[in-house]
């Protein structure tokens, strides 16, 4: 943790964290503090006086259909996001591996939409999907089917998953591309000299190789599930139609710009805290296990 | 590999362009839009060929804006953009480099303390403290302010844990080496370890500077002038609830200007990038 050649000084320390120490103090713990306090108390509807009520907020916050909604559609979301962009994104990454001419050229042209930022991802879809002027909305309709995802939730979420998958691909495929590289190359052909076919192959010696990376993305786009689709939704849908697309994080900011009640927004807010550190958790756990691997 | 006969290769080749051509059709779709005629794309005609209105729309789009939802040049929504990303991107590797070299070079009082209140930050993503650290920011005064929208986001858990990690890998004979010749702390860290760091500074600052570019939530919330917009925002207000007032070779382009730095950046960079990437995520 520390070096054996060291600087003796009393201030210059102190100095140097002092910047990063005062952000850290000033943004992020006094707020996440004053959230943790405000889902405690109860406010009047003058804000003239507030009252200690211990963990109502949060009785009240899952007595709410709506909330208990939000958090189931919000994993369903990261489900299906994770699992349709993880297998797209390893299908290409397999093929990537394989030694063929131009293959830096395929893993350029396949990662740079990891730049582009979830609200022009959403603005990019809903435009080619939009119900009354969208270039494949019209071949949806040609082929008979009712396509309005601004009027149909289950069309609106599924072009919300759709949207979010396609933004992760590249991010997906990089790390894939990397475990499979990191993989020596005689497993393989001792497992072909046994005579196990590619696609046999593929599931009993990549696969189980492959685990750790596919467990860290797992994670990865969880947390990406739950936090960078607010931009993807809130150009697409804004949480509609009714509240169809609405995630735990779009709550929190919807609720919030409705004002009103300051105490469940705050338990809300601590909620997701609580899922952050989980999630953080997990993945640090797992990177420990990476390390030695 | 042992039996890759031509047939599996081609197969390769197909499947791989068929994952490019999925993730490049949004996008070859929007610059065609951003060449097109609002009328056109708005009855749902739009064509898949370039239009002719290539010149027209972006210089609309730069330096004048729509004409109905926002009315801001995108040209300055890029400016904002611009100053809050390298404002992120260069306060977290200056406060992150400092930290981590008070932490591994010097032993001082509340030194493990210090580095675990800025480890913890880890967990606490801007959308989990949004409407508190609004209050704060509303308070300080720095609403519709660059230091409002770069300072709340500067603090860097993974940054500090970085250069923490790297400097370790230092060998003690630099320090040694320069103490002979009489330097001091500040001295060695500017002669020394920052030119040894430049490689790592530099990765980094393609993944911030990707991140404070395409930051959403924070700058939506605490903007409320229009000339004050990232260009994330703006091309979010120029879509109109009801349609048919959307601009849409206009939004089509915005998408395009906001794609272009991020996504140059990536190609331009490509090592520096997936180095960033891959060490970020440690």
């Amino acid at each position: 943790m520390q070096k054996q050649a060291i600087f003796q000084s009393k201030l210059l320390p102190y100095a140097l964290v002092a910047p990063q120490l005062a952000i850290v103090l000033i943004f992020f713990y006094w707020p996440a503090l004053q959230a943790v306090i405000q889902s405690f108390l109860l406010q009047d509807a003058f804000g003239l006086s507030t009252s200690f009520v211990w963990f109502d907020n949060y009785v009240e916050l899952f007595k709410d259909p709506a909330y208990f909604a939000a958090i189931v559609r919000t994993f369903f979301f990261s489900f299906a996001i994770a699992v349709s962009s993880l297998s797209f994104a390893l299908l290409l990454a397999v093929m990537a591996d394989k030694p063929l001419r131009g293959s830096m050229l395929y893993r350029t042209l396949l990662i740079w939409p990891y730049a582009v930022a979830p609200p022009v991802v959403g603005v990019l879809w809903i435009f080619m999907l939009h119900p009354s002027l969208g270039v494949i909305s019209r071949y949806l309709r040609a082929a008979g089917i009712d396509w309005n995802p601004l009027l149909d939730g289950n069309q609106a979420a599924g072009l919300i998953i759709l949207a979010a998958a396609w933004k992760q691909i590249s991010y997906n495929f990089l790390f894939f591309l990397a475990g499979l590289q990191a993989i020596p190359k005689s497993v393989f052909e001792a497992a072909a000299i046994d005579g196990a076919r590619p696609m046999r192959r593929f599931w009993t010696v990549t696969f189980p190789l492959l685990s750790p990376t596919i467990f860290f993305l797992l994670v990865v786009n969880i947390v990406y599930a739950f936090f960078d689709t607010f931009g993807i939704i809130d150009t697409m849908t804004r949480g509609g139609p009714g509240t169809s697309t609405v995630t735990l994080v779009y709550k929190v900011y919807s609720d919030g710009l409705l004002g009103g009640n300051l105490g469940s927004s705050a338990a809300q807010s601590v909620i997701l805290m609580i899922m952050v550190i989980v999630l953080t958790g997990v993945q640090f756990r797992f990177v420990e296990r990476k390390v030695t691997y | 590999m042992v039996e890759d006969e031509g047939i599996r290769r081609y197969v390769a080749h197909f499947i791989l362009w068929i994952g490019i051509a999925i993730v490049a059709f949004p996008v070859y779709i929007a610059i065609i839009a951003s060449t097109q005629d609002n009328a056109l794309i708005a009855n749902g005609q739009m064509s898949l060929l370039p239009g002719g209105h290539f010149f027209e729309v972006y210089y609309q789009t730069i330096f004048v804006g729509t004409s109905g939802s926002t009315r801001e040049p995108v040209g300055n929504m890029m400016l904002n953009s611009l100053v809050m990303a390298l404002a992120i991107a260069i306060g977290k590797i200056a406060i992150s480099i400092i930290s981590a070299y008070a932490i591994v070079y010097f032993r001082f009082p509340f030194r493990m303390s210090i580095f675990w209140i800025i480890f913890i930050t880890l967990m606490l993503p801007v959308e989990v403290r949004i409407y508190p650290t609004y209050k704060i920011v509303a308070d300080l005064h720095m609403l519709d302010s660059y230091a409002g929208l770069s300072l709340p986001l500067i603090a860097s858990a993974t940054a500090t844990l970085l250069f923490r990690q790297f400097f370790m890998t230092v060998p003690d004979e630099l320090l040694e080496a320069s103490r002979i010749d009489g330097a001091g702390p500040l001295r060695f860290f500017w002669d020394t370890l920052l030119p040894l760091s430049r490689t790592n500074m530099a990765a980094l600052f393609v993944i911030l500077f990707i991140l404070g570019w395409n930051q959403y939530l924070w700058p939506l919330l605490i903007t409320t002038r229009d000339d004050m917009q990232t260009i994330q925002v703006g091309i979010r207000k120029m879509i109109t609830t009801t349609d048919a007032l959307t601009e849409w070779p206009i939004v089509m382009a915005t998408a395009v200007l906001a794609m272009l730095p991020p996504v140059f950046v990536v190609v331009a960079m490509q090592k520096l990038f997936v180095r960033g990437l891959v060490e970020t995520e440690k």
